[in-house]
C-alpha cells in the first residue's frame, strides 16, 4: 500500500525539525520544531496502525496530549525568561558552563 | 453512549483491576490531591503542612510496596502491560525512600528561601508517581507516559527560583534537551511498533527476534534512537550537556532529586526495554551501550578533574557513574539474570550514597554559602560530624571497601568479566583505570576539608544543621555502611533471578 510515501513524509519531518531544533536560536522557534518531531511520530504511528491495530492511534492520541502539556511548561520558562532578561534568545544563556 | 458501544461489541470485556497491585500509585494519587485541596483551602497558612503531608503520603506509600513483597506473587495487569514483581517493588521502594529522603532535604530549604512550597512538593510527589509507574510499565505507551510523567514537574523544579537567572537557564537547558530526548525516543519507539507491531515489549521482543537478519537498519535505527532517548535522561556522553548546567542552577534539593530519582528512572526505563524486548537483538544493542558507557565514563572523569565547585564535580562523576552502571548492559545477552543484578544493585547503592553527599553538601551551604572547593578549606575544624561524613560518602563514591560503593562496583566488575566476551573485558578494563582517576577528585575535596587553612573571613563558631537534614544524612549513611558491610542485604533483594525475566 502507501506505506513508503508516509514513512518518507515522517523522515522527513523529523529532520527538518531536528535542523531547527539545533539552528535555531529563538526558544519559541525550537518548541515549534519540536512539535515537528512529535508530529511526524504521530504520522508514523498512524501509518503503522493501519496494519497493526489500534495501538498506534491510541499511542498517536496520548503524544498529542503530553505534547499540549509539555509546551505548555516549555513557554512558562520561555515566558520567564522573557520577563528576566527581555529576551528569548536560547544562545544568551551561558552564565553557568565550566 | 461508550458503555452501549462496549455492550454491543463482543471483544470488549472489562478488565479486572488488582487494587492491592496499584495500591503505592493510588496513595500517591491521594496525596497529591490531599497537597492540592489544602493548598488551595487554606493558601499560605497551608505552608507548615505541605512538607508533613508529603513525608506521610510517601511513607503511606510505603507500606503496600512491603505488603506486595512479603506475598510475594508476581500480578500481571492490563494484559501484561503493568508488571508488579520483585524487581519493580525493589525499584518502587528506591523511589518512594529516595523521594523522602529528597523531602527531609527540602523543608529547611524551601522554607528559608521563601519559595512557592506548596506546589512544590504536589510536584514532587507527581514526579515520585511516574517513577513507580514506570518501575512496573512494560508496554511502550505506559513506559512514554510514565517518563513524562516524571520529567515534566522536573523541569519546572529546576526552575523554580523564578527571579534567579540561573535557575531559569537550568530549568530551560532542561526543558529543552529534555523535550527533544522526547522526541528522538518517540520517534523509535514508533518505528519499534511498527516491527513489532503492538505496543507491549513482548510482543515487540518475539517480533524482533523473528526478523532475524531481515531488516537490520531500520531494527538499529529503532533501538538506537529509543536507547539515545534514555541516554538523555541517564546523562550518557554525549547526551549529557544539560546535567551540570542544570545541576548547578537547580535549587540543591532539586539537583539531589534529578541527580538520584530521576537518573535511576531513567536506567528503569532502560532496564524495561533492554531485558524485557531488545536483549533479541544483542547484536545491535551491545555495541550501542559499549560506546555510551565507555565514553560516560572516560568523558566524565577527565572533566570533573578540572571542576572547582563541588556540585559541578559530582555532576561530571555523575555521568561518570552513569557510565559504569552502563557497563553490564553491554554483556546483557550472556548472563541476563546476573547484568540486571549489577545493575539494579548499583542503583540502589549509588542512590543511598549520591543522596548523602547531597545531604551533606547542603548542610555545608547553610554556613559557606557556596559550594566553591576553595570555600571547603579546614571544614574539619568546625563542622567535624559532617566532614567525616562526606569523607564517608566520597570514599563510598571511589568504591573503597567496606562502603557500599565497593560491592556496586564489584558486581559490575563480576558481570563483565564473567560474560568472558571481547567487550566484557575492554569495558572492565576501562573501567579499573576510569576508577583510580575518580579518586583523584573525590580525594581532593577529601583533603581541603581535611588539611587546608580555614578560609579567611569565615564564621567558625559551632553550627547547629537542623534535624530533618541531620535524619537525612544518618539515614543514607546508616545505608552507605549496611550495604559495604552486609552486602548480601542489597544482594538478596535484587537476585531477581531468570524468573523476573520471564525465562
Amino acid at each position: 500500500m502507501l506505506l513508503n510515501q508516509f514513512l518518507l513524509l515522517a523522515a522527513i519531518l523529523f529532520s527538518i525539525g531536528v535542523y531547527g531544533v539545533i539552528v535555531r536560536r529563538n526558544g519559541v522557534l525550537v518548541l515549534m520544531s519540536i512539535e515537528l518531531i512529535l508530529n511526524s511520530v504521530n504520522i508514523n504511528l498512524i501509518a503503522f496502525s493501519t496494519y497493526h491495530g489500534l495501538g498506534g492511534q491510541v499511542f498517536a492520541l496520548f503524544v498529542i496530549a503530553v505534547a499540549a502539556a509539555e509546551v505548555g511548561v516549555g513557554l512558562a520558562i520561555v515566558l520567564l525568561i522573557y520577563r528576566n532578561r527581555r529576551s528569548v534568545d536560547i544562545d544568551a544563556l551561558d552564565e553557568l558552563k565550566g | 453512549m461508550l458503555a452501549l458501544l462496549a455492550q454491543a461489541s463482543d471483544v470488549f470485556t472489562k478488565p479486572t483491576v488488582d487494587y492491592h497491585a496499584l495500591a503505592p500509585e493510588l496513595i500517591l494519587v491521594g496525596t497529591i490531591i490531599v497537597l492540592a485541596l489544602v493548598d488551595s483551602w487554606k493558601l499560605e497558612r497551608a505552608r507548615p503542612v505541605m512538607s508533613a503531608i508529603a513525608g506521610l503520603g510517601l511513607l503511606a506509600a510505603l507500606v503496600p510496596v512491603i505488603t506486595l513483597a512479603v506475598d510475594g506473587t508476581d500480578r500481571v495487569l492490563l494484559d501484561g502491560g503493568y508488571v508488579v514483581d520483585s524487581m519493580s517493588l525493589v525499584l518502587k521502594a528506591l523511589f518512594i525512600v529516595s523521594a523522602y529522603v529528597v523531602v527531609l532535604l527540602s523543608i529547611n530549604y524551601m522554607a528559608e528561601g521563601d519559595y512557592w512550597e506548596s506546589e512544590y512538593y504536589t510536584l514532587l510527589i507527581c514526579s515520585v508517581l511516574g517513577m513507580t509507574v514506570m518501575a512496573s510499565s512494560r508496554d511502550l505507551i505506559g513506559i512514554f507516559i510514565a517518563l513524562e510523567l516524571l520529567s515534566i514537574p522536573a523541569y519546572m523544579l529546576a526552575a523554580w527560583r523564578k527571579g534567579d537567572e540561573r535557575s531559569n537557564e537550568a530549568g530551560m537547558k532542561y526543558y529543552l534537551m529534555g523535550v527533544f530526548a522526547t522526541g528522538i525516543l518517540l520517534y523509535g519507539m514508533s518505528l519499534a511498533y511498527g516491527l513489532g507491531g503492538s505496543t507491549n515489549l513482548e510482543a515487540i521482543g518475539l517480533q524482533l527476534a523473528d526478523l532475524g537478519s531481515d531488516g537490520v537498519p531500520v531494527v538499529a535505527l529503532a533501538l538506537l534512537f529509543t536507547i539515545i532517548g534514555f541516554g538523555f535522561k541517564v546523562s550518557a556522553v554525549p547526551f549529557h550537556t544539560w546535567a551540570p548546567d542544570t545541576y548547578e542552577g537547580a535549587p540543591t534539593p532539586v539537583t539531589a532529586f534529578l541527580a538520584v530519582a530521576s537518573k535511576a528512572a531513567g536506567f528503569v526505563a532502560l532496564i524495561q526495554v533492554t531485558y524485557f524486548c531488545f536483549i533479541v537483538r544483542s547484536d545491535v544493542i551491545e555495541p550501542i551501550f559499549f560506546v555510551l558507557s565507555i565514553s560516560s565514563m572516560t568523558v566524565g572523569n577527565l572533566i570533573a578533574l578540572r571542576q572547582s565547585n563541588v556540585i559541578r564535580m559530582l555532576a561530571y562523576s555523575g555521568i561518570a557513574q552513569a557510565g559504569f552502571m552502563l557497563a553490564p548492559f553491554a554483556v546483557a545477552s550472556s548472563d541476563p539474570a546476573l547484568s540486571l543484578q549489577a545493575v539494579v544493585t548499583y542503583l540502589v547503592i549509588y542512590a543511598a550514597m549520591n543522596l548523602g553527599a547531597f545531604a551533606v553538601i547542603i548542610a555545608i551551604a547553610r554556613r559557606t554559602r557556596s559550594a566553591e572547593l576553595e570555600d571547603l578549606g579546614g571544614l574539619f575544624t568546625y563542622m567535624p560530624g559532617l566532614a567525616v561524613a562526606f569523607t564517608l560518602f566520597l570514599a563510598s563514591l571511589i568504591g573503597i571497601p567496606p562502603l557500599g560503593g565497593w560491592w556496586a562496583k564489584f558486581g559490575v566488575f563480576a558481570s563483565l568479566i564473567e560474560a568472558d566476551s571481547g567487550l566484557g573485558w575492554t569495558l572492565a578494563i576501562v573501567m579499573a583505570v576510569n576508577t583510580a582517576i575518580a579518586a583523584y577528585y573525590y580525594l581532593a575535596v577529601a583533603r581541603a576539608m581535611w588539611f587546608d587553612d580555614v578560609p579567611e573571613g569565615t564564621d567558625t563558631s559551632p553550627v547547629r544543621t537542623p534535624a530533618t537534614l541531620g535524619f537525612a544524612v544518618v539515614i543514607t549513611l546508616i545505608a552507605t555502611l549496611l550495604f559495604g558491610i552486609l552486602p548480601q542485604v542489597v544482594n538478596d533483594v535484587t537476585d531477581f533471578g531468570l524468573v523476573a525475566l520471564g525465562g
